[in-house]
């Protein structure tokens, strides 16, 4: 099946035409008129967002595939599919290109990019975080994130697009979707000079503002955790070489001293084992809350920036109409004056959508933020409460080890 | 810790030490006094701490043994017996062992009769003396501490304060407080080495020097490093003495005695490294180097070479597990360092944030990791202080034991030396009682005489070393199960401790979070 979004776009069918993906579901993608569209306020999500999880990434040839598992709303069922990661490319394409006014003023929430197989300095860098974990774990959180907070968003979850990604058992990504102009435009050459452009209200001014600063110590923040969980790996592999050197130091002979210090230094090297394992859980879960949680954090302040530039961008486009319609010839007169009509009233719908997106944005990241907080404290509670009832039963082990009296290490350890 | 690799711990210093003092006779009354000292560790006294003196050393005899005391003689065939063997013959005099006379010098010891029988009577002694428990009960603490420096400049140094504490009494009083200077730990060391490692025992290493470390301390470089480096130092002093004291025959020693009482002691300027013995030191080292390479022994007992063997191994493995220990503590400072980083990071993340709940949240997670990068520091203490240190101070006690088997084998090389010049005399009569020159083969005679007693005197210094150094291997041993044992629980301890405490920031730190709305 092939869907293709021709430039006029109309939905246009191409070859054959497969209604099993919506049987029993909404009419066919037929014509539908951009009003219609727009009128379809109907929950075309057919699953509840906060069922959807990325459960497991699976090596497939080059790339990765992730199995994405939802829940049917009427409660029947769920549904499985599988997508790599251009599939999740097409749906973000698919956002950018949805209809209706202000779109540009919607905060998209962020898709991670595309990891290589062998992690390399250059992912490290770049997804830092989510290629940390074990099996992909933290990657595949980030995808479920994204794919909840669109299937929670009020505009986006409409889009027939998702419905698609979710349910349909064809991967999508092989469809020919327009790439948006849309996304990242703050990188382009001459955005650094609109990002400064001041801002005609207080209001957005403040927010741009804001969004500023945090981008700058969250990014600083997840640096700084990312070289405590790095250097928490390295404590763990130092670990594991004290305890194997330790585990060598067998004495041949057996007469009771050389069995002793022997016994010794086994026990201790199982010790430092658990010293090991323990810096693995704690670094693991570190990178897979806290460490998440600074991700995303970064991430979606990017995203309200890029939402903040457009705006920007819009409010500069509008400034420069509302300048050539002033100067404009009685002849381009009526010309100039309808494109600046037309600037104001999208900037007007930018900027309305924008104040909402930014409430719910704030109240989503403290959200987020918070889950993070919380599931790292309870996370790191459980470790240390595991490694204090080990290391007490290896003390107290230690404690009576080879017939030696407690009286005696009461004297030796007056050292 | 390789920045103090330095010209060797002076247990092979203070072999050298030992040749350029024997001329002192003061010398072989100690020498006399500790040979005779026998070694209390026995394993079927495993009831009893092993610290115990079984010796009753507090002057008059409780003790019945009737030996032939003729110390004359002994000291006489000692005399030229060391004689024979040492190559350079000016003593340090600030290095001479203190007069032994002091009331708790053991006087009615047992003499050790270098004639067949004595041999026999003095192993029963040995082993009566193990068995009595009337002796003081090892009670000993020792502390180094304040660290003071004193003087300026480059002849600057660090002062600290000795303190003990004993119920023992072998000692005047049962507190002292006396001040010494790290020359002066160095001066006792050479002194003990100087009096027995030649007569097999394990003589504690003091601790290294290190030009670079104290020349910090000394321009008054005030900084963490100096801070640290003086620390390390007060501890491994600590260690030091404990450990000498804890040697049942080191710590009657009266220089041990003297240096833990005597408000003064006369200055060690032979530890210096750039004195005249000090060069010399560096010159004997090297020497001993050529012989011990040259002297290729009959090694009867299969004992020794499998002891040997398994100090070698002991000494690669601890080795290998110091430089373990060492990467540990380097990463784990690293961890402190960047949990730091973090709370800072945190903390302005927290203040820009304009939601209160979470702005006080973040705030606290600050405070939190800052805890936790004490706990690091705390931990990444106990990592070196307890492991690695104590990983360094068993290499360096290796290196003793190591130069006690050395020592072995060259009385060994002197007995054998004297059997082969006993050899020659007996030609030598042979030939001159066929010359017919009746003077000289008189002297000849006498001569043959005295040779016979040197060589049935180094076969029982032989055996006599290979039999303290038996008792000395069996002691270290079991030291080392209770030393490393003792260690391990502080640091098990230690990590349950981090652990309980990281326990409760969480659980404080929970509600903080829970709390954003």
């Amino acid at each position: 099946m092939k869907l293709c979004f021709g430039s006029s776009r109309k939905i246009i069918w191409s070859g054959r035409r497969d209604i099993s993906f919506t049987r029993g579901k909404q009419p066919p993608m037929a014509v539908q008129s951009k009003s219609e569209q727009e009128e379809d306020r109907e929950g075309l999500l057919s699953v509840s967002s906060h069922t959807i999880h990325v459960t497991e990434a699976v090596r497939d040839g080059d790339g990765l595939t992730f199995i994405v598992i939802s829940q049917k709303l009427s409660g029947s069922g769920e549904y499985h599919v599988a997508r790599t990661h251009e599939d999740f490319e097409w749906l973000h394409q698919c956002l950018f290109n949805q209809e209706g006014p202000g779109i540009l003023g919607v905060i998209f929430p962020p898709l991670p990019a595309k990891p290589s197989l062998n992690t390399s300095t250059k992912d490290l860098k770049q997804l830092g975080f989510l290629v940390m974990g074990k099996d992909w774990h933290t990657y595949c959180l980030a995808l479920e994130t994204y794919l909840q907070q669109v299937a929670a968003h009020t505009r986006l979850s409409k889009n027939k697009c998702l419905e698609q990604f979710l349910t349909s058992s064809e991967a999508p990504g092989c469809q020919r979707v327009k790439k948006s102009l849309f996304n990242r435009l703050s990188q382009a050459m001459d955005g650094l000079r609109k990002e400064g452009h001041k801002d005609v209200d207080g209001f957005f001014q403040s927010e741009r503002d804001t969004n500023f600063t945090h981008i700058g110590y969250s990014k600083i923040a997840t640096e700084r955790f990312m070289d405590v969980v790095l250097t928490e790996q390295k404590m763990s592999v130092a670990c594991g070489h004290l305890s194997t050197c330790l585990h060598l130091c067998i004495e041949q002979k057996d007469d009771t001293a050389s069995l002793a210090f022997t016994k010794i230094c086994v026990k201790l090297s199982e010790v430092i084992d658990l010293m090991k394992k323990n810096f693995e859980s704690v670094a693991e879960k570190d990178l897979s809350s806290l460490g998440f949680g600074l991700d995303l954090q970064t991430r979606y302040q990017e995203a309200e920036k890029e939402m903040l530039y457009r705006r920007t961008c819009k409010l500069v486009e509008m400034e420069a109409a509302s300048r050539n319609a002033e100067r404009a010839k009685p002849v381009k007169k009526a010309a100039m004056d309808a494109l600046k009509v037309k600037s104001e009233k999208e900037f007007a719908a930018i900027s309305a959508v924008a104040k909402q997106e930014i409430a719910w944005f704030h109240a989503v990241r403290v959200k987020l933020l918070r889950q993070a907080l919380i599931l790292w404290c309870e996370k790191q509670l459980e470790v240390a409460r595991d490694a204090s009832t080990r290391y007490s039963q290896h003390l107290e082990a230690f404690k009576t080890l080879g017939g030696l009296t407690l009286q005696d290490s009461h004297v030796a350890s007056e050292n | 810790m390789a920045a103090d690799m330095e010209p060797p711990p002076l247990g092979y210093a203070g072999q050298t030490e030992f040749r350029e003092v024997e001329d002192g006779e003061d010398l072989f009354v100690s020498t006399v006094t500790t040979l005779e000292y026998p070694e209390p560790s026995s394993p079927e006294q495993a009831s009893i701490p092993a610290e115990d003196i079984r010796i009753n050393s507090n002057g008059p005899k409780q003790r019945d043994i009737s030996f032939d005391d003729d110390p004359e003689d002994l000291f006489g065939e000692a005399t030229e017996e060391v004689s024979l063997d040492s190559p350079e013959r000016e003593p340090i005099l600030s290095d001479g062992p203190s007069p032994a006379i002091t009331p708790v010098t053991p006087t009615a010891m047992l003499t050790p009769r270098m004639d067949l029988g004595a041999a026999e009577m003095f192993e029963r002694a040995l082993d009566e003396i193990e068995e009595d428990t009337s002796g003081d009960t090892f009670d000993i603490h020792i502390a180094v501490s304040d660290p003071e420096k004193v003087g300026d400049g480059m002849n600057a140094y660090m002062g600290y304060k000795v303190t003990m504490k004993t119920s023992m009494t072998i000692f005047n009083k049962n507190e002292t407080t006396v001040r010494r200077r790290f020359s002066d730990f160095l001066g006792l060391h050479s002194k003990l080495a100087s009096k027995y490692l030649h007569i097999g025992y394990i003589v504690p290493p003091a601790p290294e020097k290190s030009i670079v470390g104290m020349t910090k301390v000394k321009v008054g470089k005030e900084d963490l490093s100096s801070a640290e480096f003086v620390e390390k130092r007060r501890s491994a002093l600590e260690r030091y003495l404990m450990r000498t004291v804890k040697h049942p025959g080191l710590l009657k020693d009266p220089d041990v005695i003297m240096f833990l009482e005597s408000s003064e002691l006369p200055r060690a300027v032979s530890t210096q490294a750039l004195s005249g013995a000090g060069i010399l030191r560096m010159v004997n080292k090297a020497a001993d180097a050529v012989n011990k390479m040259t002297i290729k022994m009959n090694e009867s007992d299969a004992w020794f070479e499998e002891k040997n063997q398994q100090f070698e191994n002991l000494d690669l493995q601890l080795r290998k597990l110091h430089a373990s220990v060492e990467s540990l503590v380097i990463h784990r400072k690293e961890l402190s360092v960047n949990t730091a980083s973090f709370a800072k990071s945190a903390a302005m993340l927290g203040n820009s944030e304009d939601h209160t709940a979470l702005s006080r949240a973040l705030s606290q997670l600050a405070e939190v990791e800052e805890k936790i990068d004490q706990l690091h520091q705390d931990q990444a203490y106990a990592d070196f202080y307890l492991f690695s240190e104590l990983l360094g101070d068993y290499v360096r006690l290796i290196t003793a034991v190591k130069s006690v088997f050395d020592q072995r084998m060259k009385t060994w090389s002197k007995w054998q030396d004297t059997q082969l010049l006993l050899q020659k005399k007996r030609e030598a009569v042979a030939k001159l009682e066929l010359a017919n020159k009746p003077d000289k083969l008189q002297q000849a005679k006498d001569e043959i005489k005295e040779l016979e007693g040197k060589v049935k005197q180094g076969e029982k210094d032989f055996e006599l070393i290979s039999k303290t150094i038996r008792k000395e291997v069996s002691r270290f041993e079991k030291e080392r199960v209770k030393d490393f044992k003792a260690v391990i629980i502080k640091y098990l301890e230690s990590l349950v401790q981090t652990q309980q405490q990281l326990i409760k920031y969480w659980e404080a730190f929970l509600p903080e979070a829970k709390a954003i709305v």
